[in-house]
């Protein structure tokens, strides 16, 4: 965990108070609301279909006990009892009034957490690997980087006001959970041969309605450089990114528009001259930011101890071991997911009343830590072994023991036409409706690794171009209906998914996934060969064939 | 609209020229780029400051022969969306190492005073004048800043630095 200091702490205060005065001046009528907009996005803070949407920021997904239940204080007193954590390790809340807006965020400042940058044409909230910290074999923790640019980043006196929006992520471990590639910036932590640490950095990943998978810009940034080398982009993103039309204004068409070379040189050019300046980083500051990130006092403990060996013969509690609990890095400690897709649920929906318990359940278990995933599920990263058990009995009280991480009903989705005023197409129904339809735990395992993602606008806050089957929601002549693609992926071998043929309708939607999935079990060379590989190795065809030869 | 600079509301001393308005013969102005690249020569010749007024899609180093002569720099924010100006400002203050006034022209409202402060702004011509009174009070909104720009403010990093080595003083 990271521990705010007092500094960290005057600045959210501030943060705070500043919205205050101006949430009271777009109350008295001071301010327009064309002057509020970006001020109350820069807060997190949207007009949706019915109400205010609050987003609240969480940094690299690292959540505190005492701000998890903060969290779950905001659901109930400001809100309607539950939040929506996103894709982009964020929790949303619906229905706020904006006169308490100021109220909540200063609720959430006491325990350190804030809604900066959440939205607006700014840089946005770092995001790393859910696992940060505690995975097997990364270089280091990616968080005590995503710290440093968190902070190098809040509230920026250059880039506060970009072109449009601008999200980093980064990973430290082979395995991309932090689908790096598909931001505007992606950084993966490496070591170079002289064994300092640095970055391969990655720009101009995004989704939206034009897709890019990000290139890499340059192989190597020493640690020290890379505030210098993100403002050099930044800086070049400022001043010749387009802002005449808002759909070409993210840096991936520049970075397209100019090609990767050309790119490139100016951002080189613009490094030369200042990264031998105060933003180079020595050292010592890395140092103080490590020192204030804190680990538990892990046990020494078995590799297998008794109890689990005993929980081994309830099969229920072996099928949510398999698919929930990953390994640590530590032994005798394991990683375990809390799967938000319910049978029925809106996928990444979590109640106040399951925040505080499982806020409980992690200062029991996992020494007082919660991670957010972009996959829109939560993670205990730091659960003995021997505990395993308990705490799935605990956690299948709560409802939060759906033993399908990473299977087909794992599904992201973003909140649609439901709430979303820039929607065309309802995705929760979808979703809701296909975790019904594969809520058979034997056929999904049957299934194996599947993600479906969905969007229900061009927007694509559901990911849905680099889901293994990805379903957008478009509308046509006053009628919702569904793309389907698939191969897509977001992590270490990122890739956009293919159309297979003419959008379906939504009625249809569920029944046309079945026919991908029949399709996918029919065509497999052997039961280990992946849905994404199938796709690989056959192309849409095959798959076009079985969805639209009867339609 | 009001001008500010040096944290008060003050007059302003310069007249601002179209393309084709008449060169008055004296008094301090404020030219356009374009005229300004133009008639540079002619325009320092005559009793009077002179100033540009400089549009945030054109290249700032093409200010630098010039920076020693000029009295002020007008950066412009044809909305408070667009941000270019900002980029703009440091590179005149912190690469170019320009010591004249440097001024916030356009939308200026009290919101984005200490991020123009930050990037080396010393003058704002603010559209409300409500906005314009409320300068002070606005710009000593915040007293952590996270990033070290060219305006000398200590940031978070180095003061928990400081903060370290006198708590070393002495433990």
């Amino acid at each position: 965990m990271y521990a705010y200091d007092e500094i960290d702490r005057t600045l959210v205060n501030e943060r705070v108070s500043e919205f205050r005065d101006q949430v009271k001046r777009r109350l008295s009528g001071e301010l327009t609301e064309d002057e509020f907009k970006i001020l109350r996005l820069q807060n997190g803070v949207y007009l949706q279909l019915h109400a205010y949407m609050f987003r609240v920021a969480i940094p690299y997904g690292t959540l505190a006990t005492d701000q998890l239940r903060a969290l779950a204080h905001v659901a109930r007193k400001y809100d309607r009892g539950y939040g929506h954590f996103t894709t982009r390790q964020n929790i949303q809340f619906n229905w706020i009034k904006l006169a308490e807006l100021p109220d909540a965020l200063e609720d959430l400042a006491k325990v350190g957490i804030h809604a900066m940058q959440t939205s607006g044409n700014n840089m946005r909230n770092v995001t790393s690997d859910q696992w940060a910290g505690v995975a097997p074999g990364e270089i280091e923790d990616p968080r005590i980087w995503s710290e440093l640019i968190r902070q190098h980043t809040t509230l920026h006196p250059e880039f506060s006001f970009l072109p449009r929006k601008f999200k980093i992520a980064i990973t430290a471990s082979d395995h991309d959970r932090a689908a790096i590639k598909i931001h505007d910036i992606g950084l993966r932590l490496i070591k170079n041969e002289k064994g300092e640490t640095g970055f391969e950095v990655l720009v101009g990943g995004g989704l939206g309605r034009t897709p890019f998978i990000a290139k890499t810009i340059k192989h190597f940034v020493h640690g020290r450089d890379i505030l210098s080398y993100i403002e050099a982009i930044l800086r070049v993103y400022n001043q010749y990114g387009r802002r005449d039309n808002i759909y070409k204004a993210r840096i991936k068409i520049l970075v397209h528009e100019l090609g990767i070379e050309k790119f490139s040189r100016e951002v080189e050019e613009e490094w030369q001259h200042i990264r031998n300046s105060s933003l180079q980083i020595d050292d010592e500051v890395i140092e103080d930011i490590r020192s204030r990130f804190t680990y538990p006092a892990y046990e020494k403990l078995p590799h297998m101890p008794d109890e689990l060996r005993q929980a081994a013969a309830d099969p229920d509690f072996e099928a949510w071991r398999k698919n929930s609990v990953a390994p640590h890095k530590v032994q005798g400690y394991s990683i375990v997911t809390i799967s938000l897709k319910p049978t029925g649920g809106p996928p990444g929906d979590a109640t106040a009343e399951q925040m505080d318990a499982l806020a409980d359940l992690a200062d029991k278990y996992s020494f007082g830590e919660v991670r957010v995933g972009h996959e829109q599920n939560l993670a205990l990263p730091h659960v003995a072994k021997r505990d395993l058990p308990a705490l799935w009995k605990a956690l299948d009280k709560l409802g939060l023991a759906t033993p399908n991480v990473n299977l087909i009903t794992d599904i992201i989705a973003c909140p649609g036409l439901d709430y979303c005023s820039l929607a065309n197409a309802r995705s929760i129904p979808i979703a809701q409706e296909l975790t019904r339809r594969f809520a058979n735990h034997e056929l999904a395992n049957l299934i194996g690794r599947l993600h479906i993602n969905i969007s229900g606008c061009i927007n694509a806050c559901g990911h849905h171009h680099v889901g293994h089957i990805g379903i957008l929601g478009v509308e046509k002549n006053g009628e919702e209906v569904y793309q389907i693609t698939i191969g897509g992926r977001a992590d270490e071998n990122a890739a956009l998914g293919a159309l297979i043929g003419p959008g379906v309708k939504f009625d249809e939607v569920a029944d046309v996934i079945e026919d991908v999935v029949e399709a996918y079990l029919a065509l497999r060379e052997r039961p280990e060969e992946l849905f994404m590989d199938t796709v690989k190795r056959l192309g849409v065809e095959p798959f076009k064939e079985r969805v639209y030869a009867t339609r | 609209m009001p001008l500010v600079n040096g944290g008060k509301i003050t007059g302003d001393g310069f007249a601002k020229l179209a393309v084709d308005t008449p060169l008055p013969e004296s008094g301090d102005i404020l030219v356009p780029a374009e005229r300004f690249l133009s008639e540079a020569e002619g325009l320092f010749k005559r009793a009077g400051k002179v100033g540009v007024i400089w549009p945030n899609n054109r290249d700032i180093a093409e200010l630098v022969p010039y920076l020693g002569k000029l009295a002020t720099v007008a950066l412009v924010f044809p909305t408070f969306r667009d941000g270019r100006a900002y980029s703009q400002a440091r590179l005149l203050r912190e690469r170019y190492n320009y010591r004249g006034e440097l001024r916030a022209t356009g939308q200026v409202l009290r919101d984005q005073f200490v991020f123009m402060l930050r990037a080396g702004f010393d003058a704002f011509e603010v559209k409300k004048q409500a906005d314009a009174e409320a300068f002070m009070q606005t710009a000593k909104r915040y007293s952590v800043f996270y990033q070290p720009t060219g305006d000398g403010r200590i940031t978070a990093l180095h003061r928990r630095m400081q903060l370290r080595h006198s708590e070393g003083v002495g433990t």
